[in-house]
Order: structure tokens, then C-alpha cells, then sequence
């Protein structure tokens, strides 16, 4: 065996004042850092197994464990820095890509925190949420462009394409149950319910448990079409064509077998243990004349009753891609920016490909109103919302509802170690190990998603209250109450928005 | 400095509305004695008037009221409207020069009406073409601004108080069945004779006393619609959506108001089946048309009068009747020193729309 280049990334320090070896971390570590040394009476940990998901540190009784940074690094190098050294000696260790998981964590621009949001001051009242009303209703799905009489001169109100309602502009995004597990599929679903807004199932098809919860659940149709069947379709309040997603855009989906077990394996009509592997591309979408069909069939096969949602990651030519959605009959489009989550993804993908979604929204929302099809398509945006004042920007930009996957997760108890491709989570996210999934309990599970989503809400409400706006709808697509901080001009141009004190 | 249409400029204002249900005309004093009690509402930078029914003569021809910065910019407009229309009078508007009023711009007006064969060529209704025409002058023409365009019906304004305003353009010298006014207070100093109110369409004018939050979600929407908002004033963008709906949906003013002063959700969800549908439906459809924020509007077209107020009613607004008459302000004062004593007066609900319309038979 040759010689380990690694060094640990982190380093486990517990304190054997505080320590009273009673073994829970050495039960709750799933990647087995922690043991128990019985000639000494005392635990004993293996750093370089640590990925410092905080499982121990927060289960510890006694507060002794604290997971820090190993600061015994490479001689600092700019260009070449400790994780670029690590992952050469890894691929020349194995030959093979680099895989990652949850978002591109590199030093972009995030635009979020360069936009900031305006208020009412004098010239008009600023509105109390506390005291009056104040509306996060919207709906999704393409607006008839005419209205229609019947005989008495009454318009008719039967004839709306179908839409979904949500009480508050966030939705769950798609997280496959095999990438998380039953217990957070079915918190998502619960919250979802409670909440008047959707899940979505991601593509690796709907538990049979959870066909209950169809009402508030989004089915998506991916490139491997796992799982996918009639009553599939049927369950769902929408269905979603997942063309592409921001941290792999460009790719497909990629489940590694060791998550393909049990009931896994049979919501994904595939044999247990293989890979489930999505194409790259829909092999019967070469172009977007065969989105269109593929659109028209979901549509035929569900009765022109449910909204298609075609998803795609932001890319180059995001604002002309959307521009054919809007036109080939989907109801709603996604777009998911390239910060956006992912349970596995080649780690040069996710850190390389694709475009920021401020950016990609604000060019989709004006190209569809350039062309006048605004109203024939609503837009939802994912991949980087972290909080409520993210989704009130990207209202502001144009976006008709929002996407959250990795805040979810995080609400669920995600420490963002960052590894979910392992399986191993140990908050019982991303992972199918029974021992590990009942570690998160659905009642507290959804509990979080309803108050966290809550908080949200209330947050949103301030801010809209501040601007004077009651209603959600007025703010969608009001760039004027945004103003850039730190922003070239091209930036501005391409959001927008004028810079602040303009 | 940046002027109207360069940037947005918030304002506060009085309105004031005269409209006789039987079609009786009346001069201009009443109106300018109802506006003038508001004087504090506004701050001398931009005042106006709209009347219906003061050109019998002309009344199946367009009356283009334009400002002109520019001997230039009125040969090229006329250029555009002679190639168009077949004028029947092009003549400066009379005003009477005070020495409140300065800064005046060429004042004229033209009657007019499409050339049949230039219509059918475009294959537009008459209006279409007619309101095409309007933003293509006040998009291209520089130094050019056509700021009324209605038939048998005009638009007066100008910087000012509107008392002024109206004693400029001699309005006691017309006589309509219908008038609103407009003073105006803006939050700088652009002194621009085409950002004063009435903003108007068209026979639609609107006068408008708030600042709408929805704005630039509103001017999103709308200008997909073929509409171009140039002057970046709360009254345009209102105007047209005004236009767009009425005109180009044909939804009912009522219709209209339910568009853009919606009624609560918590509202909606409380009421019977049929009416919880038809809200839902229009709130859906237009979402981007609701205004949110204070406002309260004036809207004039032929033969009838809109009051409305935001949802929230977080502008005043008091409607009187006396007779056939019925009057709007934003203060009672403003009724009162016209008429004053009333049959009835009260405050509509916030997005409670007050329509009245010319008694049947009566011709507008």
C-alpha cells in the first residue's frame, strides 16, 4: 500500500475533562470516527473519516466535542490551494471523477447581496401587516389572453388553463426520495399540505404512502423516467419536465445503487442495487419542437387538468431557451441557478457550468415580456434562495414563486457537511440506512419546514408592508423598488435596476 | 437634473369632478371654484382640467390638443397628423396671458379624422389607430406632445395652480356636461407642461391623487401590450391600464375596478360561490394589474365618470349629489363652495367604484 497523501481536513479535539466515554458519538457517527478503547476506558477518534456533519458535537451530553479545521495545511498558495492539491493526489489515487454534493461553494458574485430593497417614506404610507392586510396569495400557470362571455354577458370563469395555488410564494424544490430519504420526503409533503404550497418529488418517483399528500405534490418527469406511470401523473397537482438542474446542468441524474434499496428501488421501477443513472439529454427531446410534444403528451395523458413545469438549469442562452418554453405549451417554467443543490454532481460541473439566477431571471423575465408571453408562462426560480429577504428580490425581479431545496434541508437538520453522495447522513437526510432515516422524525420535520416557510411568510409580509405594497402580485416584476450596491454597469443593465442613490 | 420621464417622480394632488347625469352643460368657472379651496394640495407645479362635451361642432372628429417646444418639433408633427388625418381645423388653443402662467410652451389643437384609406391599410379600429398615432408622436417627435386626443372632449393643463391653469386657458368660455380638475404636488421641480394632469387617452382622462407602489410592476405588464410609458407618472400608467382593460379586454368599468382595486383574499374566499369565482378569475388573470398603494382616481370618458379609491382607501375622497348632478373631491370644501347644500354625500369604500353615466336618452 502506497503512502496516504491526505491529511485529515478536520480535526475532532474532545475534552477528556468533559468526556464520560458514554459512547453516544461512537453510536451516532454513521462514518465511524469514534471509538471506544476499552484497555483505557476512553473514546478515541479516526480524523480523517470526519466530513464534520456536527452529529456528535450536538448529541455530546457533556459538550466535549468540537470539530475544527485541520490548520495543519499545505504551505499557503494562492493558486494552489489545499482543496486543489487534495483533489489531484484523489484522482491520481482513483483514476476517476471528483464528486460533490449541495451547492457550488466558490467565491462567485452572489447578487442576492448586492440588490438592496426600498421603502415608503412620506410621499406615500408604508403598510401594517399586524393591522391590515397583506396577501402572499399567488397563483402559477399560463393566463387566458382574452376574456369570454356567456349568453347573459357574465364572464366565464370555467375556462382557466389549470393553475396551482400557493398561499406563499415558496416552493420545495425536487429532492428524489432515494437522493433523501422517506422521512424527509414525507415532511416535505406534510409541510407542503399545511402550508398551501408544493413538494416535489424529484425523479425518482412517489411512494405509495405518499399519494395522499397528491394535492400539494409536484411529479416530475426526468430524463430516466424512473418510476414514472399513470397514476403517477394522475397523483400529482402538476407535473414537471426536468430538462436540467443548476448544479449539473448539462447532465443527468446520478443515484448510486448503494441508495437504491427496499422501497427505493420499487417507487423507481428499477432492480435493487444498480445505479440509476438519467441520461444527459430526454432521448426523445432533441430540440424544442420535441419539448412541445412531450409537453402535449403529458397533457394527454392527464387530461389537460394538471400545469406543466419544464425545468431547466440557468445557462448561456437561458433568456432564448425560456423564450421556446413559453411557447411550446408549457404552463409554468423553472429555472434553477448554478448555486442550486444536488445530492451528487461531478464537483467540476457544479463549481464550472451554468450562470447566476439573479442574472438568468432577470434576463428570462424581460426577454418573455420583450416578446409579449409573459403572461402565457409563470417563472420559478431555485438555486441560491437562502432567506426571505432572497425571495423578495427575486419577486421583485420577475419571479412569480420561488424554489427552496437546501434551506429545507438545513430546516430538516442539514449541517451542510456536504456529502450526501456517501449516503451516510447522519441527520437522516440523504440517506435509506433505516437506523440513520429514523433519526429524523416527520412530525418534528415538518414542524421546522411549517416554521421556517412561517417565519419566511411573516418576513415578507414586513417587507412588502415597507414598501407599501399588500399584495404579492404588485411586487412581482417591480424592479423599481430594487437598487444595486457595488454593481457595474453592465450588471445594472442586465437586472434591471438602477444602482443605489440613483 | 432629471426631468418627467427621465425618472420618476412621486406627487401628491387635490382632484375635483363636476358631472351632470342630464347632460346640462356648464362652463369651466364651477370646476375652477370647486379646485381652488385645495390650494394647499398642491404646490404650483402642474394643474389641469378635462371636459366632456365642449366641442358640439367638431364632435365626430378627434380633438389633438399638442404642445410644442420647438417650431421644429410642431412642423414635424403636423407632418405626421396631415398624413393621417383629415383635418377639419388646426388652430392655437386661446389662453390669457397672466403672469402666474409663464414658460408656455405653442399651444394648438387640430380636429380630425383618419383618412378612410390610411385606416384600412393598417387594418386597425379606428381608436387603435388613433391612440398608435398618439404614442408614436409622443415617442418620436421630440419637442412634441400630444396630450389629448379624445373626440368631442379636451384636456387643459399646464405648471401651475390650477386655478391659474384655468383661468389661463379661459375656460369659462366652454361648456361641458362634465369636468374634472387636477392640482398638482410634485416632489421636484420638473416644471414640465406635459407632466401636469390630466393624463389622457383618447377619450379617457384621468386625474389621480396618490403614489401607486405597484408602479413599475404595472408599466412592466402593460407595456406588453403595445403601450409606451413615457412620462413614468403614475396617471399614465393608470390611463392605460384603464384603455387596456376597457378598451382592448372590454371589461365593464365596474369590471375594471374590480381588476385594479381587487377585493381582499380573505374577502374573496368569504363570498358566495359565483362571486368567490369571478373575483379569483379576474384577480388571476390581471394580477399584474392590481394597484397597490394610495390612490384615488377620476376617470372620465364619454358620457361618464369613474371615482375609485385603493382598496385601502389611504387617499380621501368624498362624492356629493345634488339633482342630477353629482360631484367628486378630494375634500368636501371642494363640493361644498360649488354646492352647498346637497342631497346626500358620502365616502365610497375603499375599491368601492362610484360610476355615474348621462341619463338615458341623453346624448353625450
Amino acid at each position: 500500500m502506497g503512502i496516504n497523501y491526505f491529511m485529515p481536513e478536520f480535526n475532532v479535539i474532545r475534552d477528556p475533562d468533559r468526556c464520560i466515554a458514554c459512547r453516544v458519538c461512537e453510536r451516532q457517527c454513521s462514518n465511524e470516527v469514534h471509538s471506544y478503547d476499552p484497555d483505557t476506558g476512553k473514546m478515541k477518534s479516526d480524523d480523517t473519516k470526519c466530513v464534520n456533519c456536527h452529529r456528535c458535537v450536538c448529541l455530546c451530553p457533556t459538550h466535549a466535542l468540537k470539530i475544527v479545521k485541520n490548520p495543519d495545511i499545505y504551505r499557503t498558495n494562492y493558486q494552489w490551494d489545499s482543496d486543489t492539491i487534495n483533489e489531484i493526489y484523489r484522482q491520481a489515487d482513483t483514476g476517476a471523477m471528483l464528486l460533490s454534493s449541495m451547492g457550488n461553494p466558490k467565491k462567485y458574485p452572489i447578487y442576492w447581496d448586492k440588490m438592496l430593497i426600498n421603502a415608503s417614506q412620506v410621499t406615500n404610507p408604508s403598510i401594517d401587516p399586524l393591522r391590515e392586510p397583506m396577501e402572499t396569495r399567488t397563483f402559477l400557470g399560463k393566463k387566458p389572453d382574452h376574456l369570454e362571455r356567456m349568453t347573459d354577458g357574465k364572464i366565464r370563469t370555467d375556462n382557466m388553463p389549470p393553475q396551482l395555488k400557493l398561499e406563499v410564494p415558496i416552493m420545495f424544490s425536487a429532492m428524489s426520495y432515494g437522493a433523501i430519504s422517506y422521512n424527509a420526503h414525507e415532511s416535505l409533503a406534510r409541510a407542503a399540505q399545511e402550508l398551501g404550497t408544493y413538494y416535489n418529488t424529484g425523479e425518482g418517483g412517489l411512494h405509495e404512502d405518499f399519494y395522499k399528500y397528491g394535492k400539494n405534490t409536484i411529479v416530475q418527469v426526468a430524463s430516466g423516467r424512473f418510476g414514472v406511470h399513470k397514476k403517477y401523473l394522475d397523483a400529482g397537482a402538476a407535473i414537471e419536465i426536468k430538462i436540467g438542474q443548476g448544479a449539473k446542468p448539462g447532465i443527468g441524474g446520478h443515484l448510486p445503487a448503494a441508495k437504491i434499496v427496499g422501497d427505493v428501488s420499487r417507487t423507481r421501477m428499477i432492480p435493487e442495487g444498480t445505479d440509476a443513472i438519467s441520461p444527459a439529454p430526454h432521448h426523445d427531446i432533441y430540440s424544442i419542437e420535441d419539448l412541445r410534444q412531450l409537453v402535449y403528451s403529458l397533457k394527454e395523458a392527464t387530461d389537460y387538468k394538471k400545469p406543466i413545469i419544464v425545468k431547466i438549469a440557468a445557462v448561456n442562452n437561458v433568456a432564448a431557451i425560456a423564450s421556446g418554453i413559453a411557447r411550446s405549451g408549457a404552463d409554468i417554467i423553472a429555472i434553477d441557478g448554478f448555486r442550486g443543490g444536488t445530492g451528487a454532481a461531478p464537483t467540476r460541473i457544479r463549481d464550472n457550468v451554468g450562470i447566476p439566477i439573479e442574472l438568468a431571471l432577470a434576463a428570462v423575465d424581460q426577454r418573455l415580456r420583450e416578446e409579449k408571453i409573459r403572461n402565457n408562462v409563470s417563472l420559478v426560480v431555485g438555486g441560491s434562495i437562502r432567506c426571505s429577504a432572497d425571495v423578495v428580490k427575486a419577486i421583485a425581479l420577475g419571479a412569480d414563486a420561488v424554489y427552496i431545496g437546501t434551506a429545507a434541508l438545513v430546516a430538516l437538520g442539514c449541517h451542510m457537511c456536504r456529502t450526501c453522495q456517501n449516503g451516510k447522513c447522519n441527520w437522516g437526510i440523504a440517506t435509506q440506512r433505516p437506523d440513520l432515516v429514523k433519526r429524523l422524525n416527520p412530525d418534528i420535520g415538518a414542524k421546522r419546514l411549517v416554521n421556517l416557510v412561517s417565519a419566511w411568510q411573516h418576513e415578507i409580509m414586513e417587507m412588502m408592508g415597507g414598501m407599501g405594497i399588500n399584495s404579492i402580485e404588485a411586487l412581482r416584476g417591480n424592479r423599481l423598488m430594487l437598487r444595486g450596491i457595488g454593481l457595474n454597469e453592465k450588471e445594472l443593465e442586465i437586472l434591471g435596476i438602477k444602482h443605489a442613490g440613483e | 437634473m432629471q426631468y418627467e420621464g427621465q425618472t420618476r417622480i412621486p406627487s401628491g394632488c387635490a382632484i375635483s369632478g363636476i358631472f351632470s347625469r342630464s347632460g346640462k352643460k356648464f362652463s369651466g368657472d364651477d370646476i375652477i371654484r370647486s379646485i381652488t379651496p385645495m390650494h394647499d394640495r398642491s404646490n404650483g407645479l402642474g394643474g389641469g382640467f378635462a371636459a366632456y362635451g365642449i366641442y358640439p361642432k367638431q364632435k365626430d372628429l378627434y380633438a389633438f390638443h399638442v404642445f410644442y417646444d420647438s417650431v421644429r418639433a410642431k412642423e414635424e408633427c403636423e407632418h405626421i397628423i396631415s398624413s393621417c388625418f383629415d383635418l377639419d381645423a388646426a388652430e392655437k388653443i386661446p389662453t390669457h396671458k397672466i403672469p402666474e402662467i409663464t414658460d408656455e410652451p405653442m399651444i394648438w389643437r387640430y380636429f380630425g379624422f383618419p383618412y378612410p384609406e390610411q385606416l384600412e391599410s393598417t387594418g386597425l379600429d379606428e381608436r387603435e389607430f388613433v391612440s398608435r398615432f398618439v404614442m408614436k408622436v409622443n415617442r418620436e417627435v421630440r419637442g412634441a406632445y400630444v396630450f389629448s386626443s379624445g373626440k368631442n372632449m379636451g384636456v387643459f393643463k399646464a405648471v401651475g395652480f390650477p386655478e391659474d391653469v384655468g383661468r389661463y386657458y379661459c375656460l369659462d368660455d366652454y361648456a361641458g356636461y362634465c369636468w374634472t380638475a387636477h392640482g398638482r404636488y410634485p416632489t421636484n421641480t420638473p416644471g414640465w407642461w406635459g407632466g401636469a394632469h390630466p393624463f389622457a387617452l383618447l377619450d379617457y382622462s384621468v386625474v389621480h391623487n396618490g403614489e401607486i407602489s405597484s408602479y413599475d410592476a404595472n408599466r412592466r405588464f402593460i407595456e406588453m401590450y403595445g403601450y409606451n410609458c413615457t412620462l413614468l407618472t403614475d396617471t399614465e400608467v393608470i390611463t392605460y391600464i384603464i384603455d387596456f382593460l376597457n378598451r382592448k379586454q372590454h371589461l365593464s368599468l365596474k369590471e375594471v375596478a374590480d381588476v385594479v382595486a381587487a377585493p381582499f383574499w380573505s374577502e374573496i374566499d368569504a363570498m358566495p360561490e359565483e362571486k368567490r369565482k369571478y373575483y379569483t378569475y379576474l384577480r388571476n388573470v390581471y394580477s399584474s394589474l392590481l394597484i397597490t398603494g394610495p390612490f384615488s382616481i377620476l376617470v372620465g370618458y364619454t358620457g361618464g365618470m369613474m371615482a375609485l379609491n385603493d382598496r385601502c382607501k389611504l387617499r380621501s375622497m368624498v362624492v356629493g349629489e345634488k339633482g342630477d348632478n353629482v360631484y367628486v373631491a378630494s375634500e368636501e370644501c371642494a363640493i361644498r363652495t360649488v354646492q352647498p347644500s346637497l342631497d346626500r354625500l358620502w365616502s365610497p369604500r375603499g375599491g368601492e367604484p362610484v360610476i355615474v353615466t348621462l341619463n338615458k336618452g341623453v346624448e353625450a
